[in-house]
């Protein structure tokens, strides 16, 4: 396919990593920030192709991931309920609350819906009259302008019995987060794509400055990461911390302002939790007040849920980058896909899972006996 | 989550509430996306598409120039390579071990 075949070209792999290798002197520790680049990395093995010096650590930016268990446990009560049909995106079926998922919970007979677009849960709220369809609007800032379109489109065409349980995030304050916090390694940032096709690149600039990080916007392929790997190094090397952009056939500085604008209509920015990393000011989005019609959380009026995650879980570490999935005891054992204890295995997208989908846990358990021949 | 995927659009239209709709081509698979967000685009434009919404058009230029300041890189690498004629070179130049794995 066009626009993506050429970024997965083997040979022009080889030349920037090659070029990578010429160029860097000494250790650094550069963060992708988007699970999407986590799970290029791992697939294509891209960050055994680095140099020893420059080290991957992965990102937050996996909203599967990071959504609160509390908010979970509030849209499986949503979900249950018989006068509702609950739709998300396929991403969010699996992901345990405190105790089932929403496969189980359709299982039981629960009428639960996978979209491929939000603006297609208008179409069922138009068949369904009777019933009250709520959609879960997850999502970084790429997907907040489809989640804001179906809520505005809603209110316009007078789609009284759709609402919609609203658990959105922000990069930029994450960012700041991790580099705020005193176990903070990460030296440069592959910063968000498609976030930023959205919403540009200048609020990232004040970060650079302040943190004297060097962030690059970078793509999802192959040679997008690899290129956004070189251009971070290259910085770090000469000692410069800018916002520079590797993804410019869809990144601009300013980003679709469209986008942005019935953004700002349909949302307004409020403290988030984030699961494994806990509550960030300013991280995330929540409805306007004239959209308080189609706001599930005040329709439905479910109780704060108290949630516990399991103690021995370091999926909070991973997210801000001071750990890998290896250093984790759980890892691949009790952990699982199929039985994740935390964020970070809950989605393809999380570091821990991507990391499992390449079989990254059978060579943990092949290691001692590698040693023992040895 | 925030994978989205270049496609070519083949149509462009109206739906029955008035949305600004169309299709896209990915690589053969024909799907409906919203153009709500770029309303400047025209058929034949390749526009990168998320849950169903075209988020912005994919600036050929760009695309263009990238490639081919990847591709210098790719002749300034060659340049590496030992000299045939250069008695000090070294015959087996070290390189990284190098391996790119094929999509799944």
């Amino acid at each position: 396919m066009k626009y993506l075949d050429e970024y997965r070209s083997e040979e022009l792999a080889q030349k920037i990593v090659a070029e990578i290798h010429r160029t860097v002197t000494k250790p650094w520790v550069l963060m992708e920030v988007c699970g999407g680049q986590t799970h290029s990395i791992v697939k294509y093995g891209i960050d055994r192709l680095l140099p020893n010096e420059v080290e991957l650590v992965h990102g937050p930016g996996c909203p599967v991931c990071v959504t609160s268990l509390e908010m979970i446990d509030k849209a499986h009560a949503i979900a249950q309920r018989p006068d509702v049909i609950f739709c998300s995106f396929g991403d969010m079926l699996r992901v345990p609350g405190s105790r089932d998922d929403l496969l189980i919970l359709k299982s039981r007979g629960a009428d639960i819906r996978i979209v491929y677009s939000p603006i297609d849960c208008l179409k069922i709220a138009r068949a369904n009259p009777d019933k009250k369809v709520v959609f879960f609007a997850i999502g970084f800032e790429t997907t907040a302008p489809s989640n804001a379109m179906s809520v505005w489109q809603a209110k316009k065409q007078g789609v009284k019995n759709f609402s919609v349980l609203v658990s959105h995030v922000l990069v930029p304050p994450s960012i700041a987060s991790i580099l705020q916090s005193p176990l903070n390694r990460v030296q440069g940032f592959l910063g968000p794509g498609h976030v930023c096709t959205v919403m540009g690149y200048r609020e990232y600039e004040p970060l650079a400055e302040r943190f004297r990080v060097p962030i690059v916007i970078t793509g999802f392929e192959p040679i997008d990461i690899l290129q956004g790997t070189l251009m971070t190094v290259r910085q770090l090397e000469a000692g410069t911390h800018t916002v520079e952009n590797q993804y410019p056939r869809v990144v601009n500085r300013d980003g679709n302002r469209v986008a942005q604008d019935l953004v700002n209509n349909v949302f307004e920015v409020c403290d988030r939790k984030w699961r494994g990393v806990g509550s960030i000011p300013k991280s995330g989005y929540k409805l306007r007040y004239e959209f308080r019609e189609h706001d599930a959380e005040r329709i439905f009026d479910v109780k704060e849920i108290d949630t516990q995650e399991p103690a021995h879980c370091i999926s909070g570490l991973v997210l801000r980058g001071v750990k890998k999935p290896h250093d984790c005891a759980c890892f691949g054992k009790e952990c699982t896909p199929e039985s994740p204890l935390g964020a970070t295995m809950v989605s393809a997208e999380g570091a821990c899972a991507a990391y499992y989908a390449y079989g990254r846990h059978l060579e943990l358990q092949k290691q001692p006996a590698e040693v023992a021949h040895a | 989550m925030c994978l989205a995927i270049p496609g070519k659009l083949i149509e462009i239209n109206h739906d029955a509430q008035g949305v600004l709709m169309g299709k896209a081509n990915f690589g053969g698979i024909v799907k409906q996306v919203c153009l709500e967000y770029t309303p400047e685009v025209v058929i034949g434009d390749y526009v990168l598409v998320h849950v169903g919404f075209a988020l912005s058009k994919v600036d050929e230029e760009e695309a263009a120039r990238t490639y081919k300041a990847l591709e210098e890189l790719k002749q300034l690498g060659e340049l590496d390579v030992p000299d045939v004629d250069d008695p000090d070179a070294d015959p087996f130049p070290e390189s990284p071990p190098v391996q790119i794995r094929s999509a799944a």
